[in-house]
């Protein structure tokens, strides 16, 4: 069951230094407050997953709390590149980041394969690509029917996982609506899990098409109210684009961004 | 016949090749607008597909990401992503997957990840792959749009971050894939198409104004030009109003 704590309680308990980490969000429902949470709290050595880090992931990655990234696609939505992605690859600034490389579709399979209780998911991808020669995660594979080569990929199992949501109940049951990307399979991957929601409300309004995480499949739920901004929340609040915007410019100087670092932990939580 | 810029005679030309009643996987960018500008001229039943799993889009105005709430709220259906590159993409579902790149070489392949030589030593690390591999494998042919110069076109990529024709013709199938590859390449100076022999990327259709002389020093090997090289028609009023529109409402 669903425990329902604050942001505070629930990051410290829940994400722990050396920890693999998916914050997921595919531009819609980001959860940037659990990242600042991260950030504030000191967190160091994370692997970092997701398949579209953007801003907040840059935040995370400049704020020192990343040794590894595990991604599809980095870069600003609608805006351009993530400087402090690119920093820490081409300068090890403030510190080194490996990275483990994949495509959206293998990214999207090794979650399924994490949810699936599977120790590898089956795709038919990366043909002909350079993406295969520089990790040990993505792999031939013979199709035991047919002879067809394929590709695997092995399972991702962070072990936590945190996602954004519209709303959950008091008994922490959640649902979510609008572009649902990864979240359900992410957080159903992971052995532990935090959603952090709009609202907590005593009852659901039954959503047609809404992704429901049942209390029993969620570690804690904390309310949040404006918890994806500068990204947007379906029936909420819409993008901030200019805040995106305005990020290019903050990241891309470090000492910008040391100055945004040092407000961003100067604020209590 | 009004001004128009190169931008907007390549947003153009990239728009009028996706046919009426196809199937187009929409890469972010360039891609994005010539898609939307597409549905608003010639092909009202395009059916837009994105990655963030919104199929059918019809946005009233340029999404500003492939996320973009826009998208969601007019699609036919939002799935998940799971469920967009496994269901949809990967059976060969699409017809046409229109894509973007930083950089391109003569047979297609297509960069995103790295500049410079050395992976874990990048020039310029770039966003990565995206969905773009598996939409260069799996989609029925493939389009991609990108600005000419001699620092994006190159005779080898230095990274494959979605195959195209390899080496030349007969690859793909050698590898198995499905899909087409790419069959056009739009420009800002012209089109390029692979030849039906060799697949090397070969100047069809030059725009309106360009001199030959311009696409060659714009390319970074040496360009194959057609025998019968023609001038791609400009820009109508039309077109152009739409497109202008279009960049406004996106603003």
């Amino acid at each position: 069951m669903a425990r329902v704590l604050s942001l505070g309680e629930a990051v410290a308990e829940l994400v722990h230094d050396g920890d693999t980490v998916a914050l997921e969000g595919f531009t819609h429902l980001i959860p940037v407050a659990a990242g600042h949470e991260i950030i504030r709290q000191g967190r160091r050595g994370l692997t970092l997953v997701r398949m579209t880090p953007d801003i907040v992931y840059d935040q995370l990655i400049g704020a020192g709390c990343a040794s590894k990234l595990i991604f599809s696609w980095g870069g600003n939505p609608g805006v351009g590149s993530l400087h402090r992605f690119r920093d820490a690859v081409q300068h090890s600034w403030p510190v080194p980041l490996e990275i483990e490389e994949h495509s959206h579709a293998g990214m999207a399979n090794r979650y399924v394969a994490g949810a699936s209780g599977l120790p590898f998911a089956v795709l038919r991808g990366y043909t002909g690509t350079d993406l295969a020669a520089q990790t040990d995660t993505i792999k031939p594979i013979t199709c035991p029917f047919t002879g067809e080569q394929l590709t695997a990929v092995p399972a991702l199992n962070p072990d936590v996982t945190i996602v954004h949501a519209q709303r959950a109940d008091r008994a922490g049951n959640v649902q979510l609506w609008g572009i649902a990307g990864v979240q359900k399979e992410a957080v159903l991957a992971a052995k532990r899990s935090l959603v952090t929601v709009e609202e907590v409300v005593d009852e659901l309004a039954p959503r047609p098409g809404a992704v429901v995480l049942p209390t029993w499949a969620v570690t804690a739920v904390a309310e949040v109210p404006g918890g994806a901004k500068p990204s947007y929340a379906a029936g909420y609040y819409e993008r901030d684009n200019a805040a995106y915007q305005a990020w290019d410019e903050i990241g891309r100087d470090r000492e910008e961004f040391t100055k945004w670092l040092s407000d961003l932990r100067g604020v209590k939580a | 016949m009004s001004d128009y810029t190169a931008d907007e005679m390549m947003s153009v030309a990239a728009a009028r090749a996706l046919g009426e009643g196809m199937s187009c996987f929409v890469g972010i960018g360039l891609p994005s607008t010539a898609a939307n500008l597409a549905r608003r001229t010639h092909a009202p039943n395009l059916t837009l597909i994105y990655e963030s799993g919104c199929l059918g889009a019809k946005p009233s105005r340029l999404p500003l990401s492939i996320g973009d709430g826009e998208l969601a709220d007019t699609a036919d259906a939002v799935v998940s992503v799971p469920e967009v590159f496994n269901y949809w993409l990967q059976p060969g579902r699409i017809d046409v997957g229109f894509l973007s790149a930083a950089q391109l070489d003569k047979f297609g392949n297509i960069n995103t990840t790295v500049i410079g030589s050395d992976y874990h030593d990048p020039k310029v690390r770039l966003p990565g792959a995206g969905g773009a591999p598996e939409i260069a494998a799996s989609c029925r042919e493939v389009f991609v749009v990108l600005r000419q110069n001699p620092r994006a076109f190159v005779e080898k990529v230095d990274f494959v971050t979605s195959f195209g024709h390899g080496s030349g013709k007969g690859d793909r199938e050698r590898l198995g894939l499905r899909g087409a590859g790419p069959t056009l390449v739009v420009t800002d100076l012209g089109l390029l198409r692979p030849d039906p022999e060799t697949a090397e990327l070969t100047l069809t259709e030059l725009h309106p104004g360009v001199r030959l002389e311009q696409a060659v020093s714009s390319t970074g090997w040496t360009l194959k030009v057609a025998a019968d090289l023609k001038t791609t028609p400009a820009p109508t009023e039309h077109e152009l109003t739409l497109l202008r529109e279009l960049k406004k409402a996106g603003e």
